[in-house]
């Protein structure tokens, strides 16, 4: 079981893990404990939020805009790569504006969305959208331009409909690219969503880290932080099963790189 | 010759090429004609236009001038009429790695909206004609390059297409293969009565599967053709073989055939 490949990879992770734990634990004897809080205490408040109706609220919250930014600049995202994939025309009128946005830095979104908009929600997800629409579309964009001109002649041999092409072949072309846009920009988008809620929200992470901030409550503040992490993890994990799943035709060299 | 299901009338076709390389002349005048129920070899040096005629026929690139006729249509305009009309079988197998052997096969079935309970009879049927029974599930990265062309074979059959088009489609592959290979799909081009153009570099292969062997000069005209009856084949083989062999020597080397209008 030890010569499991998933089994060491694990105990691999687990060994990283527990070196920082030890090391944390370590400082906090040497330490005051508003700098450097004992693991246990920060142990106690992880399971706190966990187990609190109310604040495991304010996780969910976070969560929750986190899922419709991205789904707001996926579906946004793809629908300008299918665009500028099909026209070099609009390809260069969008393509500078999208490289511009993706130069304007998260915090000036967050100063522009206070501005411009009242609803926190909205003001949140305009944050999130303006921050990873670049990044997916240009994803989209790509997987959609590696589709194998090969297999695009192939199946135009038999003559499909728009939709059925789009089907048979564009689809699973850029699921690949798909999926990856979604592992990269779930981290952006947790850094994001913790800047836009500190300015501005009533609740979630961003909020609760502003107010241990206030309190100088080190052990809260990792342990809302910790909060953002396992959720990115999961959410990870569940999109790495996915993958697995769909690219499972893919053939696997026994050899590692 | 009456009707022919394909018919080129002097047909060019140039590709403008950038950055000032000149325009590539790759079919220039050419007219043919391949009748019912015949099998057409099409035998010529490597970048002589072989493929960009099979493109023409295939209705994937479209004429400079002249015409293409495929069954009375025009193969690049008539997108809707050719549905399921034409099977093609490329140098590569084309498989969509994403797809089991099956799954590749069904591929011109579903695009053909057949129902799906016949449809995977039907390609099921054709890998298990093509020895490929017991390995429906198997993703392409999982089947030998041979057993890989069997399938896009299948799937190219089991649209019962009017018209075979095949572009080199054994190049690729072990002489021991490619044999096997080369008789089953005379054995089923012949027994399901299809039409069919079978694009080549090899003489042998050419001579073995053709009713009739073109050899194209660069940029694609015809420069020798021979009928290969029954006679031919048994008396005259090596005569046949020595005359193309001479009517090949004779072409253009590659890189002659740029008219320089770009």
């Amino acid at each position: 079981m030890i010569g499991n490949p998933k089994v060491v990879r694990a105990l691999q992770a687990t060994a990283s893990t527990l070196v920082i734990v030890v090391a944390w634990q370590v400082a906090s004897g040497f330490f005051p404990h508003y700098l450097f809080p004992p693991v246990p205490d920060i142990v106690k408040r992880v399971v706190d939020i966990l187990i609190t109706g109310p604040l495991l609220v304010d996780v969910l919250v976070t969560a929750a805009r986190i899922f419709a930014g991205l789904a707001g600049a996926f579906v946004l995202g793809c629908v300008m790569a299918l665009l500028i994939g099909r026209s070099p025309r609009i390809e260069s009128y969008v393509t500078p504006v999208l490289v511009f946005l993706q130069g304007i830095p998260a915090l000036s979104w967050v100063v522009i969305a206070i501005i411009w908009f009242h609803g926190i929600e909205f003001r949140i997800f305009f944050i999130m959208v303006m921050t990873t629409l670049p990044a997916f579309t240009f994803q989209i964009l790509d997987a959609f331009r590696s589709m194998s001109k090969d297999l695009f002649e192939m199946t135009m041999s038999f003559r499909p409909r728009r939709w059925t092409l789009f089907k048979v072949l564009i689809v699973p072309t850029i699921v690949p690219g798909i999926l990856t846009a979604w592992k990269v920009n779930l981290g952006n988008a947790a850094r994001v969503v913790v800047v836009a809620e500190l300015v501005g929200a009533t609740g979630g992470v961003g909020y609760q880290l502003l107010r241990q901030q206030q309190l100088f409550d080190m052990a809260g503040a990792i342990a809302w932080t910790l909060q953002l992490v396992l959720f990115v993890l999961i959410v990870q994990q569940t999109i790495v099963a996915i993958e697995n799943h769909a690219l499972r035709y893919r053939a696997v060299s026994e050899r590692a790189m | 010759m009456a009707n022919p299901v394909i018919r080129f009338q002097d047909v060019s076709k140039v590709f403008y090429r950038a950055n000032g390389r000149g325009d590539l002349m790759a079919v220039e005048r050419l007219s043919l004609d391949v009748a019912q129920g015949e099998i057409v070899a099409v035998l010529g040096k490597t970048g002589c236009g072989k493929s960009t005629m099979f493109n023409l026929i295939a209705g994937l690139i479209e004429p400079t001038s002249g015409t293409v006729s495929v069954s009375g249509h025009d193969p690049f305009r008539d997108f809707e009429f050719f549905r399921g009309k034409i099977g093609i079988v490329f140098q590569g197998d084309r498989l969509m790695p994403w797809r089991t052997a099956l799954a590749n096969v069904l591929l011109g079935l579903e695009i053909l909206d057949a129902e799906a309970s016949e449809a995977e009879v039907v390609a099921r049927g054709w890998l298990e004609r093509l020895g490929l029974r017991g390995h429906e599930n198997d993703y392409p990265h999982a089947l030998s390059g041979g057993m890989r062309q069997r399938v896009s074979i299948a799937r190219a059959f089991a649209v019962e297409p009017e018209i075979l088009l095949c572009d080199e489609p054994f190049s690729s592959l072990d002489e021991m293969t490619a044999r096997d290979l080369r008789a089953e799909f005379v054995r089923l081009v012949r027994q399901n009565g299809k039409t069919a153009v079978f694009i080549t570099h090899q003489i042998g292969e050419a001579m073995e599967i053709g009713d009739r062997v073109l050899v194209c000069h660069r940029p694609a005209r015809i420069a020798f053709e021979a009928r290969m009856t029954e006679a031919a084949r048994e008396g005259q083989r090596q005569r046949i073989h020595e005359k193309i062999l001479e009517v090949l020597s004779l072409d253009a080397p590659l890189g002659t055939t740029t008219d320089g209008g770009g």
